[in-house]
Order: C-alpha cells, then structure tokens, then sequence
C-alpha cells in the first residue's frame, strides 16, 4: 500500500514532447485511470512510474521514496502489460509464481499466494497448463494473478483488456473491479477507452499531448468537463459544442435566452442526453440511429452541428424539425479561443 | 489452378534432385568398389567389395584422429560462436546505438574478405603466436567465417521476442542479466541451438583455412583433401561419403528448429 506522487516529470522524444510537466498524486489505494486518445502521453506516464523509461526532468515518489533513479524491481510494484506478456516457456504456475520467486519468497508464502490468486481469478484448473494452450482472456487472467500474487503497494495496468475482444471485455472489465477492489492497491490503469475508465476508475486523469486536461472523479469529468477537448473525448455521444455570441451576459438560441458569465465569443458545452423536447430551439434533423435503448438523432442548429439522445420510441425522420430545449443546469459554458471552461457555469 | 500446380509440383522436383542426385551418386560411389564406380549404369545397391572399401578406410586410424580434431575444432568454434554472437545479436536486436545498421553491413562484409588472401599473413601470425597446427587456431578462424551468421541469426531470435517479457521480468524482480538468462535465452534456446549447429557444420565442411593453417593435426576435411588427391576414384568417393553424413544426420536432427526458426512449420 502506497501512495504515488508524479513532480513536474517532463520527457522529450526528439523534437516531440511527450510528457509536459505533469503534476499528479494518487491515494493510498485509489484506483486512477489515465485516459486519453493514442500519443497523449499516457502510456509513457506509466512506463515512466514503472521505471521502464526515465524521465528527462521531475521525480516519481511512491509510498514517500523517491524512486525515480531506481531500476523497476526495486520500486515495488507490479505491471499488467497490453499483450500479457506472459511467459510463454513456464507454465501458469511458474508464471503467477514468478514475482515472488525472483523476490526470494519462502515455498509456502509461494504455495500460499499462488492458490489464493488463481482462486481469485478462476484459473486453478489451468495452473499446469502452458499459454499458448490458454485463450485471450484466460491469459489475461494469468497476467493479473502474477502481478497480484506479489502483493504490490502500486499496480500498473497499461491497456489490460484492449486485446480481448468486446464481451469478453465487458465481462473482465466487472470482474478487474471486485478483484481490485477486494485487493485493495493503489493502480494506476492505462486506457484510450473513456467507458472503461468510466466504469472503473475512482478518478480519471485525462490526458491530451503530454499535459492533464483535468483530474476528477468519472461523474465531474463528464458532467462538467474543465476544457473542449474532455468534453469532446469522454461520453459517446461526445458532448456538442455550439459557437455562440454573448452579449451583455446574455445568449440567444433560438427563442432561448440564456444567461452566460462572460460576453463574447463563447461555446455552448451540451451532453446529447441533456436535452428535453418542448419549445426552445429547432434542429433540423438530418440522421436518426435507432440504438436499441434510444435514438440517436444528428442535425443542425443556427448552421451548426448538434447530437441528442432520445427515448428509443422516438425516431423523427429527416427533414423533421425538433423543438428541444437544454435541461435546466446542465449547459457548460467555455471560452471560444481557449476552449477552457468558465468556472461558475 | 492445375497448370500452377504442376510448375509448383516441377520445382519442387528440381529442388530435390538438386540436393540429393550428388549425394546418392557419392553414395553409391562410396560402396561401389574398384569397378563398380565407373560403371554404367549404376547399381542401386551396394556390393560386398565397396562395403570392404568403406570398412576398410574406416580402419585407417589417421581417419579417426582427424575426426577428433575435427569435433574438437567444431565444438569450440560453436563455443566460440555462441559466446561472442548472442550478446552481439542481442545488442543489435534491442539497442538503438550509433553505428547499428554500419555495424551490421560490415558483419556481412567480413564473409566478403577472401580467405586466400587472408591465409599467408594469418599463418605467420599464427605460428609467431604459438597457435599455428593447433585446434584453438583453426576454431578461431573457423568462428570468424561462422560467426556473421551466429551473430544475425541470434539478434533476429531475439529480435522475435517481445520486449514486453523482458519488461515484465524487470518489473517482477529481474536485474537485465536475470531477464535475460530466465526468459529471453530459455526462449530463444531452439534457434540458439540451431545457430550452434550451424556453426559446427561449418567448421566441419571448411577445407581451405584448415589445410593451410594445419600440418599434422589436420581436421577430416583437410586431411581427406590431402590424402584422397593421391587416392583412386573409389576411395575418394568413401572419403566424400564419410565427410557428409554427420552433416546430413545434424541437419535432420535440428531440421524442426531451423524450420520453427525461419517461420516454415507452424508451431
């Protein structure tokens, strides 16, 4: 159990900045998902904290110890990597076996960790097996037990489930939660997948070309995303941005009055699903993707592009006019030439 | 369809007889007697006179000393090969050093210095080091043409093997040399041997270096070169049969591992 705390670390590829001076501390036995899209930096932060690459500038400090010079077995953690990377000449046994055996464990504590961790991830029957005789997901599985067996005061998880195919991820994705969760460590987990992130993570660090955009809970992220580009990465539908005039306080949209903190160039923040049907504002629907559990409607307002969720029973066809209006307290305002949103909206 | 399939069928034919017609004939030649190795056409089996023949040199105890010498001088330079071309392949296959693509050319290049010319300077220099007319000299010389191979053949094993094991070897409690010797050199080990095994065939066929640089302590193909100039056609044709057969039967035994190596058989 540990703490992690990541100083104003900065690391350069070339030319290309990979890593701007990120800041970020993660609690004792929190659970942080670095999100973002590919080339954000995300992947590096944690091979960073791994000790798998070396940051140019700033320091990693976890449980107080500054561990920034310090080769990945002297920092105490443990990693699950994007392909397994299980060992494929041991079998399951040795595999889940081999953190402790490298850290000179005693026979029983190996014997011990080994059975409570594959009983922990359902892989007792296949301990004698190879990997290459096991599936994705069973292999995952192996990859989780050998990280958890040594018992880390910091997991690192870099894109776990991306290799299993959709249900099967649906399906680890709970079970990573409760295992997780009984086990109690600080994780830091790797994942381009906001929906992942949502579903597991007790905070979300979102990340967009080597800097955070912003460090709160998966509710705050999506309800009140701190720039454009979190607002526009994290839902599905990504949340609409309307470029609109505020003049003295005030913003028209159609026969809508809103009032803004600010005057100016602003954007209009709107989740597709904030969106109720009654008189405020046209769209002209131009799309409707029935989705099973609702439709998904595109069209256009004042010219500009809009996406809303509507009870599935609801499909308007195009050409169609919708009168909608924004749920009361749901409109985030954000400046229009820094996307940056405007606290106090 | 059916027309591709018989160029397909026709090569693989032409392959085969390619590699085996010399070796049958040799084969025959080498148990075919006095009289039966000029003749025509040729037998298909053996006759009791050319067995005699084949028996016959096989008691020649020269032949059995060459033979030492020659495991001797092929298992060091495996030896030599193995110690000094993983860590080269290694580095090749995971470093990103100045110099690496130069590097590599310039392995290669090495097999492009002809060693006729290299032969006079090299037994001066061999016989000033105490090392002229010894095994060690010639299993040097032998690992310096085998060694290229050794050396691209490893960092393209390695090369296979993702980094992310090595990485998960660190992160579980491995120091780079633990990493390597627990996972990275278990997993290469098929290709390692096949590389081994190259290395003494090799040093097992190579004739020139080892006539010059040899007088007494001759390998078997230096020393059948020597003797069977002066010998007749027959026996020549022992001696011949008699060089290749533990290079075939080497071959056939590390065949599943050549294959798995060059991606052929599926796993």
């Amino acid at each position: 159990m540990a703490d992690i705390k990541i100083d104003a670390v900065r690391k350069r590829f070339g030319a290309a900045t990979a890593l701007d001076r990120v800041e970020l501390t993660v609690a004792d036995g929190e659970f942080l998902a670095l999100l973002g899209p590919s080339g954000c930096g995300k992947t590096t932060l944690l091979r960073i904290i791994a000790g798998l690459e070396t940051q140019d500038e700033g320091r990693i400090v976890i449980g107080g110890r500054d561990v920034s010079r310090l080769p990945p077995r002297h920092r105490g953690l443990a990693m699950v990597f994007q392909n397994y990377a299980v060992f494929p000449h041991m079998s399951v046994r040795d595999n889940v076996a081999f953190g402790l055996r490298m850290n000179g464990a005693d026979a029983a504590r190996i014997t011990r960790q080994v059975d409570r961790t594959a009983e922990l991830l359902h892989i007792g029957p296949y301990l004698d097996r190879f990997p290459a005789q096991l599936s994705g997901g069973q292999r995952q599985r192996v990859a989780v037990a050998r990280a958890l067996a040594v018992e880390p005061a910091v997991l690192l998880m870099d894109e776990p489930l991306s290799n299993l195919d959709a249900l099967l991820r649906l399906e680890m994705r709970a079970e990573l939660k409760s295992v997780l969760r009984e086990a109690g460590t600080t994780t830091v987990y790797v994942t381009h997948d906001q929906t992942e992130a949502m579903g597991l993570a007790d905070r979300i660090a979102v990340l967009h070309a080597g800097r955070i955009e912003q460090l709160a809970t998966p509710a705050e992220i999506y309800a009140r995303p701190a720039t454009r580009f979190v607002g526009g990465f994290v839902g599905s539908p990504p949340m609409n941005f309307l470029a609109l005039e505020a003049i003295g306080g005030q913003v028209r949209l159609g026969e809508l009055t809103l009032p803004c903190p600010v005057s100016g160039p602003v954007l209009l923040g709107l989740r597709g699903e904030d969106v109720a049907e009654g008189p405020g504002f046209d769209l002209t629907v131009a799309v409707s993707e029935p989705m099973g559990s609702h439709s998904l409607v595109t069209g256009t307002v004042a010219g500009q592009r809009l996406r809303v969720v509507l009870p599935a029973a609801r499909l308007p066809l195009p050409g169609e006019t919708l009168a909608l209006c924004p749920i009361q307290g749901r409109i985030r305002w954000m400046r229009a030439d820094s996307g940056h949103a405007i606290e106090g909206s | 369809m059916t027309v591709r399939r018989g160029i397909f069928l026709s090569g693989v034919v032409v392959l085969c007889a390619w590699t085996l017609v010399p070796i049958w004939l040799l084969a025959i030649g080498a148990v075919s007697g006095r009289a039966g190795v000029s003749a025509w056409p040729k037998s298909l089996f053996p006759s009791s006179a050319g067995l005699d023949v084949l028996a016959a040199f096989l008691r020649i105890d020269e032949v059995w000393r060459a033979t030492l010498t020659s495991v001797e001088v092929a298992l060091m330079c495996m030896a030599i090969c193995l110690a000094l071309g993983a860590p080269a392949g290694y580095a090749l296959a995971r470093y990103s050093f100045r110099g690496a693509t130069t590097y590599r050319l310039l392995i290669l290049l090495t097999r492009a210095f002809p060693v006729g010319i290299l032969a006079l300077p090299l037994t001066v220099g061999f016989i000033r080091l105490g090392l002229y007319d010894t095994a060690l000299g010639v299993a040097l010389m032998h690992a310096a043409l085998a060694l290229p191979f050794a050396v691209l053949v490893s960092a393209s094993l390695f090369q296979a093997i993702p980094r992310e094991l090595e990485e998960a070897a660190w992160v579980f409690g491995c120091s780079r040399l633990r990493a390597f010797t627990r996972v990275v050199l278990p997993i290469a080990l098929p290709g390692m041997a096949a590389t081994a095994i190259f290395a003494f065939v090799i040093s097992w066929n190579e004739v020139f270096a080892a006539s010059v640089l040899t007088v007494r302590h001759r390998t078997l193909a230096a020393y059948l070169l020597a003797v069977l100039s002066e010998s007749p056609l027959h026996v020549q044709f022992a001696g011949g049969f008699v060089l290749i057969v533990p290079a075939i039967l080497f071959i056939f035994l590390v065949r599943r591992h050549l294959f798995s190596m060059w991606g052929i058989a599926n796993r």
